[in-house]
């Protein structure tokens, strides 16, 4: 077990840091504070190739692993949580499913666009009664022709009004298994200005928020029926797998989050003084900060883990890399919480106050435990595969 | 347009510098960077790449851990990197390293070199011209804005208070400011790229009509009596005052003020 970055890893870590420190960070508190997506940001990252890092070459990305990508979310997250999960979301649930199940023809049409970053992707499978339970879909695609014909709607999508291309969840028909009808559910690529697809209203959040996070509304809305992604029924599974990989996005940005307020307490607490000393000679603050470093540590660990396990699946895609993927954003995003929280608590006032990054950071933390498979989902996932 | 960036590795002097207790620079203390004027003139090598298509190398002289920033230029789109290293040429001064420099580049075609202005762990400024005056060809120091006209370079050459526009022939070296532009990132297909592609390496035997007298240590005339870090010049203040005698009247103020007179 090799615990040591290759020279590739540290070069791409360096050049995520130093793009995140001069160009993501001095916007974040901006961006937070005017609910603002950082469309100047995006087309930094889309010069730089940030938009397709785990993308081939021969579809305009950068052909890197999904280890570097991790590491890219994870930088950015450190200085800006929305940040952060607008490459995530991008990546790895509008280019992933695509370059996974698409057909050839579907990837040469959208993923250059998407790699280079001229074309930002979303993905929308929650709906006001099925975010959990994603069986419980009522968005319908009835074949009509040559074109699906989509009704019904998507809530709290991330990229929501700002993505061009939309992967879009929806139920095809009823079938029987095992002696039990259940909804069939395919997957479709849906481009931005179909006749029919409309946005509702922007939410209005706790957390990243800079963010685009809209309700998509889909009436009549007619797409070719090339536009199905991967077979008819296959939706559920597709869905599924895409979240595999997008935990892992999450769990990255997670990570990011914690490891960027254990920064700025580490500083803070050398430069506060409290009883004629500074904070970090107090023997609670250096037990706090010991046990927030090992567990932001650990976290890394799992994340690095889950997105080697992520690149065997490229070469080998037997290999199932969904429990690693949990287990990353289960632990990273409680981590971020806790790490975050006592970032606040140690701040002391100042933590509370809005100038202060810990504030937002501990806002922003607290959604990884709820998008993309709540923890109490990753449980289910995990322990699933336990008692298989 | 085929165009060589000569580019040095050096210790990240933000924040200070730390000394050996021989006086020497304590490079493993701090974290190897790649100059700042260097990468700016790396910077205006790719723009004219863009622009006009060219093929761009870059050069190094250093330990063999120098080769980081020709991986580093690669990254951010420099075609080949060659890495100049002997054991004998270590310990060079700027007459050596020139030297040596010059002697890797006769065996390279090039219209333009480019050289930062200085590093930052010597603040020297003389290898650029000095690799030319070696070459034969002419060199145009502090450039903060550089062009191709034809056959020629037009170079804005930074003044205290002005600029000098000259143009020069190619071939011919040009010195860069770090004010010339902001240098790109890499890019992470970049890096993995550049971590793959091969560096050339080349050693005292490589270099073309050098004598050994002037290489290394023993070829270096200059021996560092004792090193500090650089006291910095203030910025200075500019007026424009209305009239000669309000220019005169508030230059003896600041005087008295000084208690110069």
């Amino acid at each position: 077990m090799d615990f040591t970055l290759s020279k590739e890893h540290e070069m791409a870590r360096q050049l995520f840091r130093d793009f995140a420190e001069n160009e993501v960070k001095p916007l974040a508190q901006e961006v937070d504070e005017e609910e603002r997506f950082p469309r100047e940001t995006v087309e930094k990252m889309a010069k730089y190739g940030f938009m397709g890092i785990p993308v081939p070459k021969e579809y305009g990305g950068q052909g890197c692993d999904i280890l570097t990508y991790a590491m890219c979310v994870e930088e950015l997250s450190k200085v800006c949580g929305t940040t952060g999960v607008i490459v995530s979301a991008h990546t790895s649930l509008c280019v992933d499913p695509i370059l996974t199940y698409g057909t050839e023809e579907q990837k040469q049409k959208y993923v250059p666009d998407l790699a280079t970053g001229k074309k930002i992707g979303a993905f929308g499978l929650t709906e006001p009664g099925a975010g959990t339970d994603a069986q419980g879909q009522q968005t319908k695609a009835v074949l009509d022709g040559d074109e699906w014909v989509l009704n019904g709607s998507k809530c709290f999508i991330t990229n929501g009004k700002e993505a061009d291309v939309y992967i879009v969840i929806a139920v095809t028909g009823i079938v029987e298994k095992k002696g039990r009808k259940i909804k069939e559910i395919s997957s479709f690529i849906v481009e931005k200005g179909t006749p029919g697809f409309t946005f509702g209203t922007k939410e209005k959040k706790m957390g990243i928020r800079g963010s685009s996070t809209y309700e998509l509304i889909f009436t009549d809305c007619r797409i070719p029926k090339e536009n199905i992604l991967g077979k008819q029924g296959e939706g559920f599974k597709i869905a599924m797998h895409t979240l595999d990989g997008g935990r892992i996005g999450i769990a990255a940005q997670a990570l990011g989050i914690a490891a960027g307020a254990l920064e700025r307490t580490i500083a803070y607490t050398k430069e506060r003084k409290q009883f004629g000393k500074s904070i970090a000679n107090f023997q609670n603050t250096q037990f706090q900060l010991a046990d927030m470093a090992t567990k932001v540590e650990a976290a890394r660990m799992l994340v690095y883990k889950a997105a080697r396990k992520k690149d065997e699946f490229k070469t080998n895609p037997k290999i199932s890399y969904s429990v690693e993927a949990a287990q990353a954003k289960l632990y990273a995003a409680e981590v971020a919480m806790e790490v975050t929280t006592k970032a606040v608590q140690l701040h002391g006032g100042y933590g509370y106050i809005r100038e202060y990054d810990v504030e937002r950071m501990m806002r922003d933390a607290k959604i990884t435990e709820i998008y993309e498979g709540t923890s109490e989902v990753q449980r289910m996932v995990i322990s699933g595969a336990l008692l298989k | 347009m085929k165009i060589v960036v000569c580019i040095k590795q050096v210790p990240d002097t933000k924040g200070g510098v730390k000394f050996n207790p021989d006086g020497t620079l304590d490079r493993g203390a701090m974290l190897a960077i790649m100059n700042p004027d260097d990468k700016a003139g790396l910077e205006a090598a790719l723009r004219l790449k863009d622009e006009y298509g060219a093929e761009v190398t870059v050069l190094t002289m250093g330990l063999p851990k120098a080769a980081d920033v020709l991986r580093e230029a690669i990254a951010m789109g420099a075609d080949k990197g060659i890495l100049v290293t002997d054991r004998v040429l270590g310990g060079a001064d700027t007459w050596a390293t020139s030297t040596t420099i010059a002697g890797a580049l006769r065996n390279i075609d090039y219209d333009l070199i480019i050289t930062g202005r200085q590093a930052i762990d010597g603040d020297t400024a003389q290898v650029g011209p000095q690799i030319a005056e070696h070459l034969g060809i002419p060199v145009i120091s502090y450039a903060q804005d550089l062009k191709i006209d034809g056959d020629k370079v037009v170079v804005q050459r930074q003044y205290d208070d002005r600029y000098h526009v000259l143009e020069a022939k190619m071939p011919c070296l040009v010195t860069a400011l770090s004010e010339l532009n902001v240098p790109r990132y890499m890019t992470p297909g970049g890096i993995f790229d550049a971590c793959a592609a091969e560096i050339t390496t080349w050693g005292r035997a490589d270099l073309k009509d050098v004598e050994d007298c002037n290489l290394g240590l023993k070829g270096s005339p200059t021996k560092i009596a004792k090193a500090s870090d650089k006291v910095r010049k203030g910025a200075g203040e500019k007026i424009v005052p209305d009239s000669p005698e309000d220019g005169v009247a508030y230059i003896i103020g600041k005087f008295k003020e000084k208690h110069i007179i």
